[in-house]
């Protein structure tokens, strides 16, 4: 028997109570990873865990809108990135995210609004942030007689450092470094492009799809590479429809559609809201559960599989801490707990009435 | 500086890897100094006076006109110059190496042209060879002006084809490659002096082969001079990093500016 006590600080746990959870069963890191990983609760006695003081803004963007004729690609955005962060940007093709972060590189000129990188506008002082930003472009290209080993002497020169090969076997590219541009397969051409954007060390770095055209050992590879950038202080931005990736490693999203920002936050923020339904599977060591004319509130429909108490929940914060309360009172031991929230693809489906809005 | 000398030598090395600037850097000038050697000195003998010159002006044409541009116009399209952008490479770099390095290759084309058309083919040598090297010098400016102005101004390679064929087709049949300027009608002639390929014809004829008839040849080095600042000005105005910017619109028409020169020219020589 284990007793862990959590700070509830999710939805709809106004103001923050205070639960020691009576663990009964082996599964007992599932369940305490579930009440901290999933909705949010804090082990009481180590707040600090995981978590970086953050409170510079590295990148800020204030009402930014680019049209192209008559079309708008972005409408008067507003958002900002603070250091160390990963900030994803979401949404379909053609929502405006590659416009955005082309102009925050410098390629593209704001219609209206600012854009600040370090406190430098990219607009009108480029030259300034050469080597403070590292970029991957989603279409940009290097000549195609240009060997990897060439791309890394020539970069690294006009950045005024020794060629970084290591990065390149550090990207799988070790054994390619002869070969030229033109003849690297896709998923390389990009591994190439991160080597390039991260060679410099710059503080900000800003990928664009960075994973799209990746086998999946490279997408982990890279994955794991973008959270060392981070813990070194590094901010990156990231653009991306890969809603699985970004709510693995975004800090921070931001879902754009049609130029214009329609939800953000942290991807457990943008997952805890909305009408999605939470499913709750509860299983104890006594009958608690099983009585009758037992309710919890936010539950709108409950059931029982297996041994599990099966409820689904508009609010599973205040469901899930009614239940322990519950639990607690009836003196019964709590054996499973899981929590299965709607991911942030199903939450962007919503947001975006599945794709149509 | 370092980057410089990166960035050269990469350019120089691309340009013996891409199969088709190796054609119009060294196969096609080569091929036509070798063919014209064989035939046209049996043909016309006359032209054995001209053809160390004649092939000269043909190599230059031929990397810089026909060689040049293409690479630019296909770098931008494809994106490179965007990240050169990103990374700090100068818009001047961008211009200005891929034409030094042609001028290199051309250099080696000459040299061989130089070594081997009296040998070979009993051709003139140069009797003047500080004014070969002045009029080479200044006919390689002011091709490579034109030539990354083609490229700068190309909204893809088919308008570099047409704009480089504008210069070249001319040149080869007026320029006084082939046919003597002194051959030519005199409206021909006259109208001829818009092209690099007769001022540098003409300052050659003048300085570096002693070859009679030429007209003010250091005038033709001038214009040559001018009309190349002319074209890489105008260049480097023109400018763009990205088919897609939209950062300036662009103002083509302006690039007709770089023919003033061979206009003026044209009065002052005619």
């Amino acid at each position: 028997m284990q007793i862990l006590h959590f700070e509830a600080v999710g939805q709809g746990v106004e103001p923050p109570q205070t639960f020691a959870v009576r663990l009964a069963s082996v599964d007992r890191r599932v369940i305490a990873g579930t009440l901290s990983g999933t909705l949010g609760w804090r082990p009481k006695n180590n707040l600090g865990a995981g978590g970086n003081l953050v409170t510079e803004s590295v990148i800020e963007v204030k009402d930014f809108r680019k049209t192209y004729g008559d079309f708008v690609a972005v409408n008067g955005i507003s958002f900002a990135v603070e250091k160390g962060e990963i900030f994803g940007l979401l949404g379909p093709n053609g929502a405006g995210k590659t416009t955005t972060l082309e102009s925050l590189e410098g390629l593209r000129v704001p219609d209206r609004g600012e854009m600040r990188i370090l406190g430098i506008d990219p607009t009108h002082q480029i030259r300034k942030l050469h080597h403070l930003i590292g970029v991957q472009l989603q279409t940009s290209g290097l000549p195609a007689s240009m060997t990897v080993q060439e791309a890394m002497a020539f970069f690294c020169s006009y950045h005024g450092l020794a060629p970084q090969y290591e990065l390149l076997d550090r990207l799988g590219l070790g054994e390619r470094q002869r070969t030229q541009y033109g003849e690297l397969s896709t998923g390389q051409q990009r591994r190439l492009a991160l080597a390039l954007a991260m060679a410099h060390k710059p503080p900000v770095v800003i990928l664009d799809e960075p994973t799209a055209g990746l086998d999946v050992a490279s997408r982990v590879e890279l994955h794991a590479i973008m959270r060392e950038l981070q813990k070194s202080g590094v901010t990156l931005i990231l653009a991306t429809h890969d809603m699985a990736e970004a709510e693995k490693l975004a800090d921070r999203v931001a879902i754009l559609l049609r130029g214009r920002i329609v939800a953000a936050g942290s991807p457990r923020d943008l997952t805890a809201t909305g009408a999605g339904m939470t499913k709750i599977s509860v299983r104890t060591e006594g009958s608690s559960l099983q009585a009758g004319g037992v309710s919890f509130p936010a539950v709108t429909q409950q059931t029982t599989k297996d041994e599990y108490a099966v409820y689904y929940s508009t609010d599973p914060g205040a469901s899930v801490s009614a239940v322990l309360h519950h639990i607690e009172d009836q003196h019964d031991h709590l054996i499973d707990l899981r929590v299965e929230r709607p991911s942030l693809e199903e939450r962007f489906l919503e947001i975006t009435d599945g794709g149509s809005r | 500086m370092r980057a410089f000398a990166h960035h050269f030598s990469f350019e120089f090395r691309s340009g013996l890897r891409d199969k088709n600037q190796m054609l119009m850097n060294y196969l096609m000038p080569l091929g036509v100094y070798a063919l014209l050697g064989l035939l046209m000195t049996q043909i016309n003998p006359v032209f054995m006076e001209t053809i160390v010159p004649a092939m000269t002006v043909f190599a230059l044409l031929s990397s810089m006109l026909l060689g040049l541009p293409g690479p630019h116009v296909a770098a931008r399209e494809a994106g490179v110059f965007r990240s050169y952008k990103i990374n700090g490479v100068p818009a001047i770099s961008i211009l200005a190496i891929p034409a030094l390095t042609t001028a290199l290759h051309l250099v080696l084309v000459t040299a061989i042209i130089l070594l081997t058309g009296p040998l070979l083919f009993g051709g003139r040598a140069p009797s003047v060879w500080l004014g070969f090297g002045l009029v080479f010098l200044a006919a390689t400016f002011a091709c490579a002006g034109l030539g990354v102005l083609i490229g700068v101004i190309s909204a893809n390679s088919n308008a570099t084809v047409l704009w480089a064929q504008l210069i070249f087709l001319p040149s080869m049949i007026v320029g006084g490659l082939m046919i003597p300027a002194s051959m030519l009608p005199e409206a021909v002639a006259r109208i001829a002096w818009l092209l690099p390929a007769s001022q540098a014809m003409n300052a050659f004829q003048g300085l570096a082969m002693g070859i009679p008839g030429a007209v003010r040849p250091m005038l033709s080095v001038g214009i040559l001079v001018v009309g190349g600042l002319t074209a890489f000005l105008l260049a480097a105005h023109l400018f763009n990093w990205d088919s897609r910017s939209d950062a300036r619109p662009p103002r083509r028409l302006l690039a007709l500016l770089a023919l003033l020169p061979y206009v003026i020219g044209m009065f002052l020589l005619a």
